[in-house]
């Protein structure tokens, strides 16, 4: 069974653009990335659109259909109406290169923004013994496939380009609640980084207002905001807005200073 | 040539998978400053879509295992084919490079003394696969992503500058390997953004560029995947070897288009799925071979009974090898009963309640759910053999990754040997680790051996690049030809005539094809310009997939026995006088392929040892055997 | 040389695909902002009058007081009513519980998902994913007064006195004014309201850290990884726990001041 299917896809580039209809057959069983490969094989060979796995595991083909953030290859045309024109354009948030294609590299700054894992070192390879249970957490946030649906959804950079600089994104606010959770990193111990604090202070945490549509559009379906930022936040009143625990800490610190300089 | 961007580099890595990524950190880590070229972006290279395991003889679920009974497994599963150096310095090194990935962020699922699990998988002896759920693949990229990231952030303290040592070419394609003489001196690439050429030149390279899947029509490989580190290493004068052994997953999805090749576990079939063709006959039955009558049932009755009771009753015959199950599915399709995608049908929904097939494969489900909107409890799957894996590739030294050409590196899936004539599940993530750790190393080391550095030659640059922007043509061409087109014809004939199932009369015609092929694609012409044009990316992709396509079929002709990846027809049977043999591929002129027979190296005998007599007897001609010389 | 056009800075970051629409959706995302507003609107709107109201209230027969009058501290409260005390001047802009309506004020109004809600509801910012929010500039919670946000643990440490208080005020609904045991619907309504207070309550996500998610290594907590495990599934129907709360709170509060106003009775099982 086949059908035909209005389309209306952004083309352009950077300096400017515009919405081009199409009239495109559709058959049964079918995803937007296999219309836009038609798209491709016919009437417009030079539609550029990004792509690998076909299968939603490399979040590659991340797109707008209708005006929602969404991998091309994980949106099945029987989820569309048949009736309506279907639009698709580039990710909003990010600069334009051509057609479908955005320049991503904000999320690739940011990402080396964020201090990798500091292995302790006093564990050789192969030392490392962790429990299921205290990896789990950090395990959810590493099934991201860095889709950048996220970064491009979330209103504090997708509404203000000023926010850029401060504000780092749900995808790597998140890769600081992994690392911040992960039962050996020793970037406190040996490097002296307080993950929590570069969240809020380097990463821009505080800007985050929890509406969470970092997590509705997550292909993955991890609970961005429930499981890495929230309790993120939390770990930043720890350390920075709790008097209760500011004090505590301090004491604890102090006590091990102590220890420290009699040892 | 003087507009050209040009980067200098001690060692270049084209390919960023996870052979690319581990051998990148080796060099760096050797202290060379070095590239990364990748043909899509950070991170979503094809290893992302692995999902067993990675396979390493690291004992914690099963002391026993040890890298010899790994060893072991490797060369059973290759068919004694493989290159047991390779086999050897995989079985061994691989905990290490597991371990590794531990220290750089790694979680892998944890046993409950909190070391690293390890799951069963086909051909493996014992519990041997370190896994993260069923993407293993995802979190291996992401942790070499991530200590790449690590590395520059260490540049970055030191330096001020992130690229300082490690630099990533995100969507940037490598058209030709440069030569200073009989040695490597760079490479030509183009941005995929702008269609700008780009000119890195540096002594050695290393190819880690994958799999050769997208020459056919059927295939679990993504668009990466067409042979471009094969070619670039022919026509820079390496061989490839091993290259008519192609791996072929039986069951792969034909219907509907948006999961074609998308692969169906066998644990479907483990569970209780069936095969059935459109008559709705469990056909399997009729394709027992005799060697197999005494372990297979042969009635739906006993067959059925050996789900709930496997100690007294026979398999299915749908658990037949891979080889034998996609035979059968192939007859089937060619005697008209497939399905009507060209399939046939694998059913579980009417052989169990839908809550069972939820729970024991939760992740088929949910995958063909939200992908396809097929319903496995509902409906029957259209199923048929997919491309997935290259046992062959670049011919090199196992200990440092070298080809013939000096420079020029290679690791991963473009290297040939590792895996004889059939990989093992799990295999590959750990191949990937210990050879491209190899590779790297191997090309520092080049490196350093260097007394001058080789000089870029300007007058093979210009070739190279008005070779990369002849697909645009120059408006007077007659009867131009479009590349999806050429590339739809290229994967029609690889998948009917070179396919799983091959005979010798098939396999010509192809050669014959492929020859036709070649002469048309050179009036390939694109529309628009080089900025992200995927019309001009094909059309240079399609002139490497031809030439490697030619390298298959003219081995896949050559070789007349059957054994692992290469099924014969006309030549059924294993043949010891074969296994001995590679053949190696080699360019002959622009763009044509000559194929030699070359004498594998004995076994070393402390390796020969560590197997029976009887089992070695049924691989190795009797000269081979211990003592055969004087017998 | 050129030089860089000295543009405002663009609100559509330079280089950006160049579309005019505000959003392209084509579905009804303006339905749950809109549906959510008028929800909390109309709650507020009752509630603001109910706890200036200083009637109605308290069933003496029944020892049935409201949630929105509990603990009943002002010197205007009915005295069997005010189990804790009368101190607060009796005067008509001070609601009777005003030693405890600002706290469950602020625990709801701090709350992670009422947060949500009411940033995309009336703030519109955003008022759905991918649809531009109408506002110049943003900071988010970085500063006053929305840094504040930040203290919402210690309301919840309020919001469990509070239930604590509650939940006597239920306990007690069970001795009639004759010193009896005493069983109607009303205790019903008393008992389910606070049950459900208790479950948003201790649903909340500062409660899931304090308990464990802070925790970095659960395997050697294992009481409180327990504790965190449970938090967590009630958790994810905090946002479900926050409207059905804010339900029974209303349908408690009017149930009691029907009693009072006369306008049914109590159905009652034993005296």
């Amino acid at each position: 069974m086949s059908y035909q299917q209005k389309f209306s896809v952004w083309r352009g580039d950077s300096d400017g653009g515009d919405f081009v209809e199409y009239d495109v057959e559709v058959n049964e069983g079918e995803v937007v990335l296999d219309v836009v490969h038609r798209l491709q094989a016919t009437e417009a060979p030079d539609l550029a659109v990004r792509w690998n796995c076909k299968a939603g595991k490399c979040g590659s083909c991340s797109a707008e259909i209708n005006g929602r953030p969404r991998l091309m290859c994980m949106t099945r045309m029987s989820t569309l109406p048949q009736d309506t024109t279907v639009s698709i354009t580039p990710m909003r948030t990010f600069p334009v290169i051509r057609d479908l294609v955005t320049d991503v590299s904000f999320n690739y700054e940011k990402a080396r923004e964020v201090r990798a894992f500091v292995p302790p070192a006093d564990l050789a390879p192969g030392e490392y013994r962790m429990q299921q249970v205290d990896v789990e957490r950090s395990q959810e946030f590493r099934k991201c496939i860095e889709c950048f649906l996220c970064q491009n959804t979330c209103h504090v950079v997708r509404d203000h380009e000023e926010n850029k600089l401060a504000f780092s994104g749900p995808r790597f606010l998140m890769r600081v609640a992994e690392l911040d959770m992960h039962p050996l990193d020793a970037a406190e111990d040996q490097e002296g980084l307080n993950r929590k604090a570069a969240a809020q202070d380097e990463h821009g945490l505080g800007y985050c207002n929890i509406t969470k549509c970092c997590t509705e559009v997550c292909p993955e379906h991890i609970k961005i905001t429930d499981n890495a930022l929230i309790p993120l936040k939390e770990r930043v009143v720890d350390l920075k807005f709790d008097p209760m625990f500011i004090r505590r800490r301090k004491r604890k610190s102090k006590e091990k200073e102590q220890v420290s300089e009699e040892g | 040539m003087s507009e050209i961007e040009t980067h200098s580099y001690d060692v270049i890595v084209i390919g960023a998978g996870g052979s690319g990524l581990r051998a990148a950190i080796a060099a760096r880590e050797a202290g060379k400053k070095t590239a990364i070229i990748s043909k899509s972006l950070f991170g979503k290279a094809h290893t992302v879509m692995a999902e067993g395991g990675c396979a390493a003889a690291m004992g914690n679920v099963n002391p026993n295992d040890n890298w010899m009974v790994h060893f072991r497994d490797t060369m059973r599963g290759g068919k004694f084919l493989n290159n047991w150096r390779m086999a050897e310095l995989h079985a061994k090194e691989a905990p290490d490079r597991v371990w590794e990935l531990e220290t750089y962020g790694a979680l892998f699922d944890r046993t409950p003394e909190g070391k690293i699990s390890q799951r069963n998988f086909g051909g493996h002896t014992y519990p041997r696969l370190a896994h993260v759920g069923d993407r293993t693949g995802l979190e291996m990229i992401r942790t070499l992503q991530q200590k790449i990231v690590s590395l520059q952030q260490d540049d970055f303290a030191r330096t001020g500058d992130y690229e300082a040592n490690i630099k990533v070419y995100a969507e940037c394609t490598v058209t030709d390997l440069i030569k200073d003489g009989e040695r490597i001196a760079g490479a030509l690439a183009y941005w995929r953004e702008s269609g700008r050429h780009l000119l890195l030149e540096a002594p050695a390279i290393v190819m880690a560029t994958g799999g050769v899947g997208k020459s056919y029509k059927v295939t679990s490989n993504s668009w990466e995947y067409t042979g471009d580190g094969h070619a670039l290493a022919l026509r820079a004068g390496a061989s490839l070897i091993n290259m008519e052994f192609l791996q072929f997953h039986p069951t792969g999805m034909v219907w509907p288009p948006s999961v074609k090749g998308i692969l169906v576990t066998e644990s479907v079939r483990g569970d209780g799925g069936v095969l059935t063709n459109s008559e709705g006959k469990r056909f399997m039955f009729d394709y027992i071979p005799d060697v197999f009558k005494d372990q297979y049932a042969t009635t739906e009755e006993e067959a059925d009974r050996w789900y709930t009771d496997a100690d007294n009753n026979k398999r299915p015959p749908e658990l037949l090898p891979r080889d034998e199950v996609a035979r059968a599915i192939n007859s089937e399709v060619q005697a008209g009963r497939g399905s009507p995608h060209g399939g046939v049908f694998l059913d579980v929904s009417s052989r169990m309640p839908a809550e069972t097939i939820i729970k024991r494969l939760p992740s088929m489900h949910h995958q063909f759910k939200e992908l396809a909107d097929v319903d496995i409890t509902k409906e029957p799957m259209e199923v048929g053999p997919t491309c997935h894996y290259v046992m062959g590739g670049i011919e090199v030294d196992p200990d440092t990754g070298q080809a013939s050409v000096p420079g020029l590196f290679a690791a991963g899936e473009c290297s040939g040997g590792m895996h004889g004539s059939n990989r093992l599940g799990g295999n590959s993530l750990s191949d990937l680790l210990v050879f491209g750790k190899r590779a790297g190393d191997g090309a520092a080391a080049y490196v350093d051996s260097l007394s001058a550095r080789p000089v870029l030659d300007e007058v093979e640059v210009k070739r190279a690049q008005e070779r990369s922007v002849a697909p645009f043509g120059d408006g007077s061409q007659d009867g131009a030809e479009n590349p999806y087109t050429l590339h739809q014809e290229l994967q029609q004939t690889m998948n009917d005539l070179v396919g799983i199932i091959r005979k010798e009369e098939e396999v010509r015609q192809a050669i014959t094809k492929l020859g036709e092929l070649k002469e048309r694609a050179k009036n390939l012409v694109v529309e628009g310009h080089r900025q992200f044009n995927p019309g001009w990316h094909l059309a240079l992709d399609l002139r490497n997939m031809l030439l490697v396509s030619e390298c298959v079929a003219n081995a896949a002709v050559l070789r007349q026995e059957s054994r692992g990846g290469h099924t014969r027809d006309d030549y059924t049977t294993m043949d010891a006088e074969w296994r001995h043999k590679l053949l190696v591929c080699t360019a002959d002129g622009d763009d044509g392929v000559q194929i030699v027979e070359q004498e594998q190296i004995p076994m070393r005998s402390d390796l020969m040892e560590l197997f029976e007599l009887d089992e070695l007897k049924k691989y190795f001609t009797d000269a081979e055997l211990p003592g055969g010389a004087t017998a | 040389m050129t030089t860089t056009a000295p543009d405002a800075a663009p609100r559509q970051g330079a280089g950006r695909a160049a579309i005019a629409a505000r959003t392209l959706r084509t579905d009804r995302w303006w339905f749950p902002p809109a549906i959510q507003a008028a929800g909390l609107t109309l709650w507020v709107a009752y509630a603001t009058f109910r706890a200036f109201m200083q009637d109605h209230y308290w069933i003496d027969q029944y020892h049935y007081l409201t949630p929105f009058y509990s603990p009943c501290v002002s010197n205007g409260c009915t005295p069997e009513a005010a189990e804790f005390g009368r101190f607060l001047p009796d005067w008509p802009i001070l609601p009777y519980a005003a030693m405890t309506l600002p706290f469950l004020l602020l625990f709801r109004l701090t709350c992670y998902y009422y947060r949500k809600a009411y940033y995309r509801a009336f703030w519109m910012s955003p008022p759905a994913c991918a649809v531009a929010e109408p506002h110049s500039s943003y900071s988010g919670e970085t500063r006053f007064p929305l840094i504040g946000q930040n203290a919402h643990r210690y309301f919840f440490y309020a919001a469990v006195i509070i239930s604590v208080i509650n939940t006597w005020d239920a306990i007690h609904a069970f001795t009639t004014a004759d010193g009896e045991f005493g069983f109607g619907l009303g205790n019903v309504i008393l008992v389910i309201n606070v049950l459900l207070l208790w479950t948003y309550t201790v649903s909340c996500h500062s409660c899931r850290s304090i308990m464990g998610g802070k925790l970095n290594h659960f395997s050697k907590h294992p009481v409180r990884y327990r504790l965190w495990l449970g938090i967590s599934k009630l958790n994810g129907r905090h946002m479900l726990l926050a409207w059905v709360t804010l339900g029974t709170l209303a349908i408690t509060d009017f149930y009691i001041w029907g009693l009072s106003a006369d306008w049914f009775d109590d159905l009652r099982f034993v005296n």
